[in-house]
């Protein structure tokens, strides 16, 4: 039996700085996480990863990462996601640093 | 110590071209990311969790304060003022942009360091003992050996693209400080009969799985040594799995093929490559290199102002109690600054430390700086009776830490902190046991304590010779901590045993704690270190502290 599909986002880390953006549903590509498109539906998720692979002179290594609806857009639900989106527990560098 | 030729100078500036020249053309679209991703590896270059990093060779772990202080001078101008050393003698930039790099690697050629081989399916970093040249009980110094085998495979062109990384590590010395049973090859310098010779280890790692080096070659002339390496490599080169990435390491040949038809075929590749090999050229070029490594010229001088500070000032006792090393001249010691302050980030220095750490190499240490796979900075070469001055210097850059050996001195891998393999976090579980012990003022009466710490399997953080091993892994979508122990990585390597099921991340710090409580409960005396505890009884006792729920005499 197919596995039921979960909530993604697009994401990727920037070409020139590095750091971790994601895709938005007007196709900008936003360095938060509750900016980016949350997309519920499996076909329409395959159609936006293969949107965001067709722009690598902007972004590098998109994959669809789990997240859910939260109040005021997209959160991770794992913890990779979370670091992602925030930067390193030793340093407030990174995005965290930036909000 | 050695210094570039005009040959490594042009070749580091082309090679430097080249890669400005890629990444202009990745940022113009002329590259896809497919096309640019090797090309990057192969000068050092990742793309990880938060950023790209660069990782920068610091051959077999030697540097001079001009070095050092070009260091530092990356970690402020293109990073964000620090610099990471790792557990393979590198250091790490964690924040560069692409844009920056090209003029980042002109930096570091400017003072003879590159990334090259840092990443990659290629011969990586040679790593040495960080005590050579300087220890008590070393029989040579690996070093020329080291720098030797660094020309020898850089852009050997015969093993750019072979089925996995391949690390090398040498020991002059019958104490094995370099881990050398856990590398592909690891090389240990003995003598027989008077006869300076080379050991070859064959098929260590540490990674999914975990293996110990087993002898190759007994005894190998400097003659026949770069032949018999380099028919190893060819030989797990055409003969070694390509078919899976987790089974192409040497290790696994040696394994699955046996150590004795692999001799046999490395025997047979040696005789046509020896016969083409130019030994007297080697034997010229290694004199060459050696006389570059020369011994400083030690003084003699009173160490009574040493002997005075050590009496009268106990932070300076205890300082000096643990982080100073035997050295081979008389009046000297090998000092270790620990970059392991309980509650920072191991390995980690900022770039005003790291101009410190220069400085004081340069004034007192014969200008040269070692880095040491267990991520600590070395002034191998100190007359005693500068130690206070040291001492008091490093104090004032937060860097006299008294901890050498001991608990806090964890090695712990980047951890999914910045690492995009990893799958938990490594850093806040060593800041947390440090701390945890520094409040219980247990630190010194605990005694020697490795403990190391990896964020993935992949093991950077060498958590299978660690008496205390902590695995981070994600177990259904949580950080889970396994703890192995027993693991060895001196000469007489062990890979840990695993206690049992894992730990979460608020429980970790708290199964350290009752695992050392433990310890102290059990050992025979106070002389008698954890590792040896454990030698003598076994799991079972500290399996019963760690899982207090299972054990059957439980309340």
């Amino acid at each position: 039996m197919a596995r039921e599909f979960t909530p993604k986002v697009v994401t990727a880390n920037d070409l020139l700085e590095g750091d971790v953006v994601y895709l938005t549903a007007d196709d900008r590509w936003s360095r938060r996480l509750n900016e980016a498109e949350l997309i519920t539906d499996e076909a329409h998720a395959t159609i936006r990863l293969l949107d965001a692979e067709r722009q690598p002179d902007t972004i590098v290594g998109a994959y669809l990462a789990d997240a859910r609806a939260a109040e005021g857009g997209p959160a991770p639900t794992h913890f990779r996601e979370a670091f992602r989106m925030r930067g390193p527990s030793n340093y407030a560098h990174g995005k965290q640093a930036e909000a | 110590m050695y210094r570039y030729t005009e040959f490594d100078h042009a070749f580091l500036a082309e090679r430097n071209a080249q890669f400005r020249a890629q990444v202009e053309r990745r940022i113009d679209g002329s590259l896809t990311e497919d096309e640019f991703k090797p090309l990057r590896l192969m000068n050092g270059l990742y793309l990880q969790l938060h950023a790209y990093m660069l990782r920068v060779a610091i051959p077999y772990g030697t540097l001079n304060s001009a070095q050092m202080r070009q260091l530092a001078y990356l970690a402020e101008t293109w990073d964000k003022g620090y610099g990471h050393f790792t557990t393979r003698q590198n250091i790490q930039y964690n924040w560069p942009k692409l844009r920056d790099v090209p003029d980042m690697l002109d930096a570091l050629a400017e003072v003879g360091l590159h990334a090259i081989q840092t990443s990659g399916n290629t011969i990586r970093n040679v790593t040495a003992d960080h005590f050579a040249g300087a220890a008590a009980d070393e029989i040579a110094d690996p070093r020329p050996v080291a720098e030797l085998l660094r020309q020898w495979s850089t852009d050997h062109p015969e093993f750019q693209f072979m089925p996995r990384k391949f690390k090398i590590a040498i020991t002059g010395a019958p104490n094995d400080r370099a881990v050398t049973a856990a590398h592909d090859i690891g090389l240990r310098i003995v003598e027989r009969d008077g006869q300076i010779g080379y050991q070859v280890w064959v098929g260590g790692g540490l990674g999914r799985t975990p293996m110990i080096a087993k002898v190759l070659a007994d005894f190998l002339t400097l003659e026949d040594l770069i032949p018999y390496l380099e028919a190893t490599v060819a030989v797990w080169n055409v003969i070694g799995r390509r078919d899976n990435k987790y089974k192409a390491r040497i290790k696994i040949l040696v394994h699955e093929y046996g150590l004795e038809n692999l001799r046999a075929e490395v025997e047979t590749e040696f005789a046509l490559r020896k016969s083409l090999y130019d030994a007297a050229r080697a034997r010229d070029l290694l004199s060459e290199i050696t006389a570059s490594f020369a011994p400083p010229a030690f003084e003699t001088a009173p160490v009574e102002g040493f002997d005075a500070a050590y009496a009268a000032d106990p932070l300076f006792r205890s300082w000096a109690d643990t982080n100073l090393s035997e050295h081979r001249a008389d009046g000297y010691a090998i000092v270790s600054i620990s970059l392991k302050k309980q509650g920072a980030t191991p390995g980690d220095a900022t770039a005003d430390q790291m101009r410190v750490m220069a400085d004081l190499a340069a004034e007192f240490g014969h200008d040269e700086l070692r880095i040491s796979h267990e991520q600590n900075v070395i002034l191998p070469h100190v007359h005693k009776r500068h130690l206070p001055e040291i001492h008091a210097r490093l104090r004032a850059a937060d860097l006299a830490t008294a901890n050498i050996g001991l608990i806090s001195d964890i090695i712990a891998c980047p951890g999914m902190d910045y690492c995009a393999l990893a799958t938990a976090r490594s850093i806040p579980v060593a800041q947390e046991i440090a701390t945890r012990f520094e409040d219980l003022k247990l630190e010194h009466d605990i005694g020697p304590l490795k403990i190391k710490i990896s964020g993935c399997v992949n093991a950077c953080g060498h958590h299978h010779v660690g008496h205390i091993g902590i695995l981070g892994l994600d177990r259904a979508g949580v950080e889970n901590y396994q703890i192995t122990l027993g693991g060895d990585g001196t000469e007489d390597a062990v890979i840990g045993t695993r206690t049992g099921p894992g730990f979460s991340y608020d429980q970790i710090v708290p199964a350290i704690e009752r695992l050392v409580m433990a310890y102290l409960e059990l050992r025979a005396d106070a002389g008698e270190a954890f590792l040896q505890t454990y030698k003598r009884l076994g799991m079972e006792p500290f399996k019963e502290a760690l899982y207090p729920e299972a054990a059957p005499n439980a309340a």
